[in-house]
């Protein structure tokens, strides 16, 4: 298997290395600069470095007066406390007025795992979802997490990127091109498309090699922008595999799935099915443990696979 | 302050008034109270003090004001218009369908507004923000905020207390504008935020405490905002909400509702 790095690190690494290139660029935390890995910003930038306390929301609207101001702010906390406790200012105060503000969110999801479910956030992209005019990043990886720091520099308005703090495989090259709304198809087949962002990625990867071992081709997409989703990468998928599994680390209701089954139902209807937390709250544990008992696991994936290219017939 | 300016300021609060009475009496909604109690202070911040442009207003290194107790919209709208930000005559399009004049201040659609708000609590916070931009990029703008006497009893306005002190925000001057009225009564018998002056202390703020009504205290306060180094200055300036209008004055209906026709005539008549 390939390294393995959270993505969380890579977006502290990434805030510095464009931090030299951007003058602008600042970088605002909420009491959480070592886990949020903007810690590395912070020793490497001092005087581009504020920490709010914890007092995110007050963080965010901070956010907004800097983007107002020319310039560039990454805000970070928990996806639980951004996405989460500052929704509304959010909302208001960055979304509305469409303000350059780039929020980064870290620990989203169950993979946080011994905190337990007050700080394991599964509606994050629910949330952002529904905000107009937000971008929305799911990075598969390290690679990927870099790629989607540089783009949101480089694009105007706001843009929710979102961290984990789970060490995932790093499985695209440097030579990784990302596009903003581009999904990604990993790898081609028939049967289904098993459709992932964040850290089911890789496992949707291996549900594909499992499958294979079935008689099963699956294709496989890293949807890595949430909003906008990329609809004819989906549309294609749906036509030519006339089958749809979603794969995410969120609430089944908001998220990717959602999100998917929103186009598809609309444009290319077929059956579907999405993997992710199952309208549950997390809870404390190891992650392996974790991820298992909520079937984020390539052989859960690929068991939802099979069952529905079997309903097919 | 000489008699000449005093003068100006008298007659353009007037104008001010006129425009938010209306603007309300248009919309046949609004919040005229607050606004007509904010109304001296923003006279004399856009019409005395601050370095703007009306036809420049992304002027990068204006001055700028943040109305954190954004439902006094028309307030902020009347001086805009008579500062010549946008045409008067627009005023009459509030909260209209079509308008760019929203009930609540909207940066991206309306000249010389310099931050969304509406949402109590936020945009104190927005103005730190902006405040701190201008210590970054060395440009030596003041930042200028108003937040409600009601308003302050959203925690934010205290997170931003925190920080506005903490990163030593001397170019951020925040009116509170005590009025003691808020939409479900006293603000001591909603729930008691008082007191202020000694709350800002405590948060290291520079404090003044001025009659919200008199331009020569305004000025005053703000001169002392603007020699002040290494702290942000509240000034808590006690007012009178629907201040102006007689049958406005001090009275809790008139935070967010609108006079007929027949109260228009009698508030232009005493304008």
């Amino acid at each position: 298997m390939a390294d393995k790095k959270a993505t969380r690190e890579a977006y502290g690494e990434a805030l510095v290395e464009f931090g030299a290139k951007y003058d602008n660029l600042v970088v605002l935390d909420a009491d959480l600069a070592e886990a949020t890995k903007t810690c590395k910003f912070k020793a490497a930038y001092p005087d581009r470095f504020f920490d709010c306390g914890i007092a995110e929301g007050n963080m965010m609207a901070v956010a907004a007066g800097l983007a107002a101001s020319g310039m560039i702010p990454f805000a970070s906390s928990f996806a639980m406390f951004a996405a989460g406790r500052a929704f509304e200012q959010i909302r208001n105060c960055i979304g509305y007025p469409h303000l350059n503000v780039k929020i980064g969110a870290t620990h989203a999801g169950i993979t946080v795992g011994e905190d337990g479910a007050t700080h394991q956030c599964n509606e994050d992209i629910a949330l952002m979802r529904t905000i107009p005019g937000m971008t929305i990043i799911n990075p598969a990886d390290a690679v990927e997490a870099r790629a989607a720091v540089k783009a949101a520099i480089e694009m105007k308005g706001p843009v929710y990127l979102r961290f984990g703090r789970y060490a995932v495989p790093v499985i695209n090259g440097e030579d990784y091109e990302f596009e903003v709304g581009r999904g990604v198809e990993l790898c081609d087949g028939s049967d289904v498309s098993i459709v992932a962002s964040g850290l089911t990625v890789s496992m949707a990867l291996e549900a594909a090699e499992l499958l294979k071992a079935d008689g099963i081709s699956a294709r496989v997409i890293n949807m890595h922008t949430i909003k906008p989703i990329d609809e004819n990468l989906l549309v294609k998928a749906a036509k030519e595999t006339g089958a749809v599994v979603t794969a995410e680390e969120h609430s089944i209701i908001g998220g990717l799935g959602s999100a998917v089954a929103e186009v598809l139902s609309e444009k290319m209807p077929v059956p579907m099915r999405r993997v992710g937390v199952n309208d549950k709250y997390g809870k404390s544990g190891q992650v392996p443990d974790l991820l298992r008992e909520y079937g984020l696991t390539p052989e859960h994936i690929a068991e939802v696979a099979k069952e529905l290219v079997a309903s097919k017939k | 302050m000489n008699n000449e300016k005093l003068a100006m300021l008298t007659e353009k609060a007037k104008l001010v008034r006129r425009g938010i009475i209306e603007s309300t009496h248009s919309a046949g909604c609004g919040h005229p109270g607050g606004s007509l109690s904010v109304a001296d202070i923003l006279t004399y911040l856009y019409f005395a003090e601050m370095k703007i442009d009306p036809k420049n207003p992304g002027m990068k290194d204006r001055d700028r004001f943040i109305l954190s107790k954004g439902h006094a919209a028309p307030a902020l709208y009347s001086v805009l218009a008579n500062r010549g930000y946008f045409p008067v005559e627009d005023l009459k399009t509030l909260r209209k369908n079509g308008s760019y004049l929203q009930g609540h201040p909207d940066m991206k659609g309306i000249p010389g507004v310099d931050m969304t708000t509406g949402s109590l609590g936020l945009g104190i916070s927005a103005a730190c923000g902006i405040a701190l931009a201008g210590k970054l990029s060395d440009t030596p703008y003041r930042v200028y905020c108003a937040v409600g006497d009601g308003e302050s009893e959203e925690g934010q306005v205290w997170e931003a207390a925190m920080f506005a002190a903490h990163y030593k925000l001397d170019n951020l001057t925040v009116f509170l504008d005590f009025n003691g009225l808020q939409i479900d009564g006293k603000v001591t018998d909603v729930i008691d935020p008082t007191p202020l002056d000694k709350k800002f202390l405590a948060f290291n703020w520079n404090v003044i405490t001025i009659d919200g009504h008199d331009f020569a205290a305004i000025e005053s306060a703000v001169e002392a905002a603007k020699s002040t180094k290494g702290k942000p200055t509240a000034i808590i300036a006690h007012t009178v909400k629907g201040k102006g209008v007689s049958f406005m004055e001090n009275q809790v209906a008139w935070h967010g509702k609108a006079p007929n026709d027949e109260q228009y005539a009698v508030a232009m008549s005493e304008l």
